[in-house]
């Protein structure tokens, strides 16, 4: 059924989009993580999307919505701060602060959001569809 | 079916394969908006007029109650015609759906499915009053 298909369609995007904002969320609120390590402090997490080929749904259609295929890790080395009153400090005074870049997780947050927001349309129109169908001579 | 009476197929016309063809083109652009994100996806589309007229052509060559005719435009011969959009800003990740254009498409595919229904239920209207002979 093609237009249930619709439906599954936009709910893999919306779970997608809903683990992306989960890691945003994550993000944001370890935002001031900090650690006396520099491999313990916390990482910026994001989910790496990818097109679903092929699902026990929609066998050969050649469309089958989207997956969260892993949660990478940012890379971006931790920024220090001497901070020798801390108790989380290293040996020298430092502190080690997640690389979490907050502009750049509020501008992802309303990207996810936005993407979520199209998906759901999509669900209802398909949904209307569906309904319209039902009704066929009624 | 057969001689005597109507064909169904017949009193329905083309609506039922171009609301089969619609709800299909609604699958793609559905897929295309949710991976508007994924890196390296390319937006996929239909060519409805063209599949249309195929559908057509070959209903009009069809065996009177031969069903396999019918089954023939299920989507797993579809997932054959599927082509891929020429992108009009492609993004650096490699991704081309066009977020804005594929909602237009997708929102007057569902409208034209709506037209789809239209007809039939008027037609499904019109066979239920010679039935009954009201």
């Amino acid at each position: 059924m093609s237009l249930n298909n619709i439906i599954n369609i936009a709910g893999s995007g919306m779970s997608a989009q809903s683990v992306r904002l989960n890691t945003t969320a994550s993000n944001i609120a370890n935002a001031e993580s900090i650690s006396g390590n520099k491999d313990d402090v916390y990482k910026a997490k994001h989910p790496v999307f990818t097109a679903l080929l092929e699902s026990a749904s929609s066998a050969g259609t050649g469309v089958h919505g989207v997956k969260v295929d892993q949660i990478i890790e940012s890379s971006v080395p931790a920024q220090k701060r001497y901070e020798p009153s801390n108790p989380l400090s290293d040996k020298d005074g430092y502190v080690y602060i997640a690389n979490v870049n907050l502009v750049e997780e509020m501008a992802d947050m309303i990207a996810a959001s936005r993407s979520y927001q199209n998906n759901v349309e999509v669900m209802n129109t398909a949904k209307q569809m569906l309904m319209s169908t039902l009704k066929l001579g009624q | 079916m057969m001689g005597t009476g109507m064909n169904l197929d017949k009193v329905f016309g083309i609506h039922a394969q171009a609301a089969q063809l619609r709800s299909y083109r609604g699958e793609v652009l559905a897929n295309n908006i949710a991976n508007a994100e994924t890196p390296g996806y390319k937006a996929r589309d239909i060519d409805f007029n063209s599949l249309l007229k195929a559908a057509e052509t070959k209903n009009h060559g069809q065996v009177p109650g031969n069903s396999a005719h019918i089954k023939q435009s299920s989507s797993e011969k579809l997932a054959n015609e599927l082509l891929y959009r020429v992108p009009s800003q492609p993004s650096l990740d490699g991704n081309t759906v066009d977020m804005d254009m594929e909602k237009a498409e997708f929102s007057k595919n569902a409208m034209a499915y709506q037209v789809s229904m239209t007809f039939l239920g008027g037609k499904i209207k019109g066979i239920m009053s010679a039935i009954r002979g009201e």
